[in-house]
């Protein structure tokens, strides 16, 4: 566990200092809900009621981005190298980066959240339920991110094969989240208690998984 | 018998079976009520959905089994690789049958059905997998990456299956009714399906054995490769010595 | 004592190419090794496999009392690589690199600080970003978290490329230091004449095998 405090205060601190994030991720997911807007707009009577599912699908995409900045910040050409001869614990590293991931797409989804209200005149309600759906779908989506990013990175087709293990694996992510954001907004908050704790189910297996799994896939056993 | 006999026996066999079930399917069983012709689609669709899962299902015990023995056992992961591989061309068989079956049902290609679009999404995290198994590196750095993304994918298919369809029995709008699965099966009909069960089996377990064996032989292959590789290296100090 | 490092027949592969082609060799703990042998010789391929970063194929390779068929966890936790890539963090500064890497090692941080005093990197330097150094620098940034986690097995990979002379001297007079204090350090360079007086013995490597000393060196 220290390990893990270790490895996402230097994965922020270093996210901070480049500002990839917010001067590349962050208008990357604004011109997604852009054009989902251009798509399907102007009409609000289409974009309002569809706000939590396009919502989703932007978080979705510049998750992929947000993952393979975590791998490329680890010394470019030799991140596994580097992960390896750190000495750190698989496990730690893993919780590290996924927790790393996870504190970036949370503030992320805290601008998109204001850029679909706005753009998409969604009203804002069951801000309790939004929340918690945010911070379980964000675990969910880390954890996958991180193992799969680990899996990828290093390899010359990295930039394509990610998105392609990734995405479809958070399909129950997707559907969950924007249902739960959907009951939220239709003012029936209720109704996404069950799709949350689908979606706890999904960020705590995916959490177990990469902890044991992280070692084997570092090669360190 | 030796296992090539067994390997020959099980091929023939199945492809007697699949013979027996079209002929059976398509000539010797009745239509049936409210379905007409459709229902001979009935013998080859869910067997082939079957197959596409239990091979999934095979590769996934075998990448588990790699990983928990820290012997690595080669054999488990050309195992897995095999087994996916014919789960995916049988995945992809099934959504064709399916969209055979649904077009004149339905009167569409396609139905959000959580079946359907379950097997949609295995279709392509399958994809993914056996294009990370294609990536060339270590045997062993390629067959443990590939292993942990077969228990990621697997582990997946429950919560997508459940995820799918809750979300279609809470939006029940343009009900479509898969009413194929309330069907009457009887009498011949019956048999020609458990028919159409057990030789997709035997198919499934032939296909297998055949691309293991053929992926044993590449491994060999690249083993003989590197004993020379090590005598034309070694021979490089040789000059020095 | 069990010697620092024994190999017995290693091969390690890159794909289907062997890096390592059965190499055999012993060195006992406080030893200082020089390793020599032409360009692709399999010098730097013996340096990463003994800090676990290439697996070992076939034959037996114990680092430290670690079998690294088994452990190389182990193995790296006790193992230093100077290496041709530094692996620093660009946008970390020298100091936060080093104490992030002595923490990650379980190693107390505020040596950081002096390590980096003593490879000339102390003031204004320490509080730079790796990504505005010079190759020498960051070189020596490398150096300095090898010094301050003083491990027992130093693995020195091409050591003396990059730095200018004031560099190279103090690098020397670091391995004669650790030689001093008891740590086994394994030293591939091609500059003999710089690396033999730190040295108590040679290793010849060819074709990814340790060989006798050649007749006639080309």
């Amino acid at each position: 566990m220290r390990d893990a405090w270790l490895v996402a205060g230097k994965d922020l601190r270093i996210e901070f200092r480049s500002r990839v994030a917010v001067n590349q991720v962050i208008p990357f997911a604004a011109a997604v809900i852009l054009l989902f807007g251009l798509a399907l707009g102007p009409s609000r009577q289409v974009l309002a009621p569809a706000s939590a599912g396009l919502f989703w699908v932007a978080v979705l995409l510049s998750s992929v981005l947000v993952t393979q900045r975590s791998f490329a910040v680890e010394a470019s050409d030799g991140a596994r190298d580097a992960l390896r001869l750190s000495g750190l614990d698989p496990a730690g590293i893993f919780l590290g980066k996924a927790l790393a991931v996870a504190v970036e797409l949370l503030a992320l989804e805290a601008l998109l959240t204001f850029g679909v209200a706005v753009l998409y005149g969604a009203r804002l309600t069951g801000a309790l339920v939004l929340f918690a759906a945010c911070v379980a779908a964000t675990v969910g989506l880390a954890a996958v991110g991180i193992v799969y990013g680990a899996v990828a990175s290093g390899l010359r087709v990295r930039e394509t094969l990610l998105p392609l293990l990734f995405l479809p694996v958070a399909a129950p992510v997707l559907l969950g989240a924007t249902k739960a954001w959907d009951e939220a907004l239709k003012g029936t908050p209720s109704g996404g208690l069950g799709w949350l704790s689908l979606l706890a189910v999904f960020a705590v297996l995916y959490v177990a998984i990469g902890t044991v799994a992280f070692g084997p896939l570092l090669e360190e056993s | 018998m030796t296992r090539s006999r067994i390997l020959t026996t099980t091929g023939v066999l199945a492809l007697v079976g699949i013979a027996a079930t079209v002929w059976l399917g398509l000539w010797v069983t009745p239509n049936a009520v409210n379905f007409g012709d459709l229902v001979r689609l009935l013998y080859i669709h869910p067997p082939m959905a079957w197959v596409a899962f239990l091979a999934y299902g095979m590769a996934f015990l075998s990448s588990l089994g790699y990983l928990w023995r820290r012997t690595r056992d080669p054999r488990l992961d050309r195992l897995a690789g095999a087994s996916a591989e014919v789960g995916v061309v049988f995945t992809g068989l099934t959504l064709i049958t399916g969209s055979i079956w649904g077009r004149p049902t339905w009167g569409v290609w396609w139905t959000w059905d959580p079946l359907l679009t379950t097997t949609a999404l295995l279709f392509v995290l399958y994809l993914g997998y056996l294009a990370l198994r294609r990536v060339p590196g270590d045997p062993e750095v390629v067959a443990r990456r590939s292993a942990i993304a077969a228990l990621i994918a697997f582990v997946d298919v429950p919560i997508v299956y459940f995820s799918v369809s809750w979300w279609r029995s809470l939006h029940q709008a343009p009900t479509v009714d898969l009413s194929g699965r309330h069907l009457y099966v009887h009498g011949s009909m019956a048999w020609t399906l458990l028919l159409g069960f057990v030789s997709f089996t035997l198919a499934y377990a032939w296909l297998t054995a055949h691309r293991y064996r053929l992926a044993a032989l590449a491994d060999r292959e690249a083993d003989e490769g590197l004993r020379q590789a090590l005598d034309e290296r070694r021979a490089e100090g040789e000059v020095l010595v | 004592m069990a010697p620092a490092v024994s190999l017995r027949e290693a091969v390690a592969l890159a794909g289907h190419f062997p890096l390592l082609s059965g190499a055999s060799l012993e060195i006992e703990e406080g030893e200082v090794v020089h390793l020599r042998g032409p360009n692709g010789a399999g010098k730097t391929s013996l340096l990463r496999m003994l800090c676990g970063l290439v697996a070992l194929h076939s034959g037996s390779a114990v680092v430290l009392g670690h079998d690294l068929a088994l452990d190389r966890r182990g193995a790296r936790r006790s193992v230093g690589l100077l290496g041709h890539q530094s692996f620093l963090y660009d946008e970390l500064t020298v100091e936060e690199n080093l104490r992030y890497s002595l923490r990650a090692f379980g190693v107390d941080p505020l040596r950081a600080g002096v390590a980096a005093e003593r490879l000339g990197l102390g003031g204004r330097l320490a509080s730079t970003q790796v990504l505005k150094l010079s190759a020498g620098q960051r070189r020596r940034t490398a150096l300095a978290l090898l010094v301050a986690r003083d491990p027992r097995l130093w693995l020195l990979d091409e050591p003396h490329a990059g730095l200018d002379q004031e560099g190279r001297d103090l690098l020397d007079e670091i391995v004669s230091e650790s030689r001093s204090d008891g740590r086994t350090v394994l030293l591939s360079s091609h500059e003999h004449e710089r690396a033999a007086p730190l040295c108590d013995r040679v290793i010849w490597l060819a074709g990814g095998r340790v060989v006798k000393e050649p007749v006639v060196v080309a």
